[in-house]
C-alpha cells in the first residue's frame, strides 16, 4: 500500500505546490500508514528529483521520454493511474494547479475513485475518510466522506505548510503500458509572467476600479515587486481589459488563500470576497470609509490610493533596507 | 457541427450562503437560481460557432424539474433544444455517468462545459466525461476556434497559457475569455417556450462520495485602522503582529 503524489515541474524545477503535496502525503501516511511515492512524468533532471526526498518521498517513480514533454489530457492520467495500480496506492494526491485539476479527474475515473478538488484540510480517518473542501466559491466549506476504495485528492496550493523530512528517495524507472486514444497536440507554451503564479503566491497585491485606468498600475506592480508578491485584480478591471483575465480573483475568477492580500481601490463586493476571504491577513486601502471591504479586513487605511500607495512603497523599501 | 453544452443550476452570485440548523443542507428559500456563469460562457461560444458554421446546440442538465426555468433561459440564449436527466445529482461521478450515457453514440462533435460550478466547485466534470468517453478534454480553456474538424485551443497554465490543436470530438471546459456571455433578447425568450425539452430517466451509478455537512468561514475580528500618513506603522504591524512579511 502507498500514497502516490503527482509532481509538477517546469524547466527542471518542481512547483512549491508539489512539495506541499508531499508534506501533506507524509501527514496522511502517519494517519493511514503507507509509503510516500512521488510520480515524475518527463525529465526534470536527477538533481531536481533528489529534492523530492527532502519533503518525504521514499520512492520516485520516473516515467521518462518524449511522450511527457508536453501535457496530454489522455497520456498523463493513463500513466499516473498505471503508477497508482502498480504501487497499490490507496490515496493519490494531485496538487490543484490548473494542470493538476485538468487531469486528476481522469486518473480518478480510471481507478473508479472519487476525486475531491479544493481540499483545505488533512483527512479525518476516525470514522471513514472525511476531507474538508472549499464550496460555494469560498463562501463555505463542505465536509465530504470519500466512499471509494481509492481516493484522489486535489490539495489547494498554500493550504498546507511545507515540512522538511530529508529522506533518501530511491528513483525507479517506470515504463507505461496503457495504450491511448487520440490526444491534443501542444503547439506552443506562452509565458505571460515569470513571477510566482497567483494561486501559489504567498503575498498578493490586488487593485480594483479605484485605480481609474490601466495607466496607473505602475505603482501596484512596483509595490508587488518590492514585496515579492503576485498581482491580482477585481472582475471589472479584467473585463475592461485593464489587466489580463488570469489576474481576476473572486467567485467567478481565481480563488486564492495567500498569507497576505492587499486590496487597493476594491469595494469588497460579495463575489470578490468569496475568492479571497480565506487569505490569512487582509489589508484594505480605500478612500471610502464605508467600503464593505473594511468589514472583512484585518488592517485598513482610509485614504486615496494615489497618495497612500507611493507612501507605502517607501515604507516597504525602508523596512527592507533595515531588515535585509 | 453538433454541440452539447452541459449546464449546472446554481445560486445567483449575490446569494448569502446559509444552511439548515444541522448544517447538512443549503437553504434554498428565497434564493434565485441561474445558469452557472462559466456555463454561460460555454453556451455563448457554442451558439457563436453554430451561427458561423451551422449546426445545433443542445443543452443538457442533470437535475430535477425545479431547474427547468434555468434550462429555458439557456434555450432563450439560443440553444436549439434541451435534455434533462431527471434525477437529483448525488456526486460528480453520478452526473458524469449520466452525461456520458446521453452523449455516447449521439454524434456530438464538441461537448462544452464550465471550468467549475460555483456551488460545488467540483472542477472535474469535463475531465471525468472525457475519460468515460475516451476523448481528449481541454480543461480551463480560454479560447476555442474551429476550422473544419480541427480546433485551436488555449489552456490556462500557471503564469501563462498552452496552445494546442485538437480534433473533434473532444470536450472543453470554458473559462473567462472564451466568449462574452449573451443576454437573451425578447425573441429568444418567446421562442424558448416552444423549443423541445426532453426529459430522460437516469441510469444507475454507484455513489463514490457524499457531502456530510457544511460550515461557513469564521468571521474576522474588528479591523485595525492605520492613519493614511503612517504607512510605516502598517508595515510594522504586518511584520510584528501579523507576521506575514
Ligand atoms: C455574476 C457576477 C460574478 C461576479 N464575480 C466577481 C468576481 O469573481 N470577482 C470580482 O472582483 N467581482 C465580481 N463581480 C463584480 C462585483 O459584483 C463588483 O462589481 C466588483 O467586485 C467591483 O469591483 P471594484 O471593487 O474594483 O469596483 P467598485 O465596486 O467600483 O469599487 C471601487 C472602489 O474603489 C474605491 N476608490 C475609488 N477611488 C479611489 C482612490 N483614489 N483611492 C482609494 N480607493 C478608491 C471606491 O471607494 C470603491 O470602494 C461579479 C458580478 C457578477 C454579477
Ligand atoms: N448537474 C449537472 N448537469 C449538467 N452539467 C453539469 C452538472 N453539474 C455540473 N455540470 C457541468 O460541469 C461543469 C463543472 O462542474 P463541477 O465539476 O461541479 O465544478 C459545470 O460548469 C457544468 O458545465
Amino acid at each position: 500500500m502507498s500514497i502516490l503524489v503527482y509532481t509538477e515541474h517546469s524547466s527542471g524545477v518542481f512547483r512549491k505546490s508539489t512539495f506541499e503535496a508531499l508534506s501533506y502525503a507524509c501527514a496522511v501516511s502517519s494517519l493511514t500508514g503507507g509509503k510516500v511515492v512521488a510520480a515524475v512524468l518527463g525529465d526534470p533532471g536527477a538533481e531536481a528529483m533528489n529534492m523530492l526526498g527532502k519533503y518525504g518521498a521514499e520512492k520516485v517513480l520516473h516515467a521518462s521520454g518524449d511522450s511527457y514533454k508536453n501535457f496530454s489530457s489522455t497520456v498523463y492520467p493513463a500513466t499516473v493511474a498505471d503508477m497508482a495500480k502498480a504501487e497499490s496506492a490507496k490515496v493519490v494526491i494531485i496538487p490543484a494547479t490548473f494542470t493538476g485539476k485538468g487531469f486528476a479527474p481522469r486518473v480518478a475515473a480510471r481507478l473508479k475513485a472519487a476525486y475531491v478538488d479544493g481540499i483545505v484540510s488533512l483527512p479525518d480517518t476516525a470514522n471513514g475518510f472525511k476531507v474538508r473542501k472549499n464550496a460555494f466559491s469560498g463562501k463555505a466549506f463542505a465536509d465530504v466522506n470519500v466512499l471509494s476504495d481509492v481516493k484522489v485528492l486535489g490539495v489547494v496550493p498554500n493550504s498546507y505548510k511545507l515540512e522538511e523530512k530529508s529522506v533518501a528517495a530511491e528513483v525507479v524507472t517506470f515504463s507505461q503500458s496503457s495504450s491511448e486514444g487520440k490526444s491534443e497536440t501542444v503547439t506552443e507554451t506562452v509565458k505571460s509572467t515569470d513571477k510566482v503564479s497567483l494561486p501559489e503566491a504567498e503575498l498578493v497585491v490586488s487593485a480594483g476600479r479605484g485605480m481609474k485606468g490601466p495607466e496607473n498600475w505602475g505603482m501596484i506592480e512596483e509595490l508587488a515587486e518590492q514585496l515579492g508578491a503576485a498581482t491580482a485584480c477585481s472582475k471589472p478591471v479584467s473585463d475592461a481589459h485593464w489587466r489580463p483575465h488570469s489576474e481576476h480573483v473572486g467567485q467567478t475568477g481565481i480563488s486564492i488563500s495567500p498569507n497576505l492580500y492587499i486590496a487597493i481601490g476594491i469595494s469588497g463586493a460579495i463575489q470578490h470576497l468569496a475568492g479571497v476571504s480565506s487569505s490569512k491577513t487582509i489589508v484594505v486601502i480605500n478612500k471610502d470609509a464605508e467600503a464593505p471591504f473594511f468589514k472583512a479586513a484585518d488592517y485598513g487605511i482610509v485614504g486615496d490610493a494615489f497618495e497612500v500607495v507611493p507612501r507605502l512603497l517607501e515604507s516597504v523599501k525602508k523596512y527592507k533596507a533595515a531588515n535585509g | 457541427m453538433k454541440i452539447l453544452v452541459c449546464i449546472s443550476n446554481v445560486p445567483d452570485t449575490t446569494t448569502k450562503i446559509t444552511f439548515n440548523s444541522e448544517q447538512t443542507e443549503f437553504n434554498t428559500s428565497g434564493v434565485q437560481f441561474v445558469i452557472n456563469p462559466y456555463d454561460e460562457i460555454a453556451l455563448t461560444r457554442a451558439i457563436e460557432i453554430t451561427e458561423k458554421d451551422g449546426g445545433t446546440v443542445t443543452v443538457l442538465h442533470v437535475g430535477e424539474a425545479s431547474a427547468d426555468p434555468t434550462i429555458r433561459k439557456a434555450l432563450a440564449m439560443g440553444a436549439h433544444d434541451a435534455i434533462r436527466v431527471n434525477a437529483a445529482p448525488r456526486d460528480a461521478w453520478f452526473v458524469a455517468n449520466q452525461i456520458s450515457n446521453v452523449a455516447n453514440g449521439a454524434g456530438y462533435d464538441l461537448i462544452l462545459m464550465g471550468r467549475e460550478s460555483i456551488d460545488h466547485n467540483g472542477s472535474q466534470m469535463a475531465a471525468l466525461v472525457g475519460e468515460l468517453m475516451n476523448i481528449p478534454s481541454i480543461s480551463i480553456c480560454k479560447s476555442l476556434t474551429l476550422e473544419g474538424n480541427k480546433a485551436t485551443v488555449d489552456r490556462e497554465i500557471e503564469g501563462g497559457k498552452e496552445v494546442a490543436i485538437v480534433e473533434t470530438p473532444f470536450i472543453a471546459s470554458a473559462s473567462e475569455g472564451m466568449a462574452e456571455p449573451r443576454i437573451p433578447n425578447m425573441r429568444g425568450i418567446m421562442s424558448a417556450r416552444t423549443k423541445p425539452l426532453n426529459v430522460v430517466e437516469a441510469v444507475a451509478v454507484d455513489t463514490l462520495s457524499e457531502i456530510i455537512s457544511y460550515d461557513t468561514p469564521k468571521g474576522r475580528g474588528q479591523v485595525t485602522l492605520v492613519e493614511a500618513d503612517n504607512t510605516d506603522k502598517l508595515v510594522e504591524l504586518l511584520h510584528t503582529e501579523a507576521k506575514v512579511i
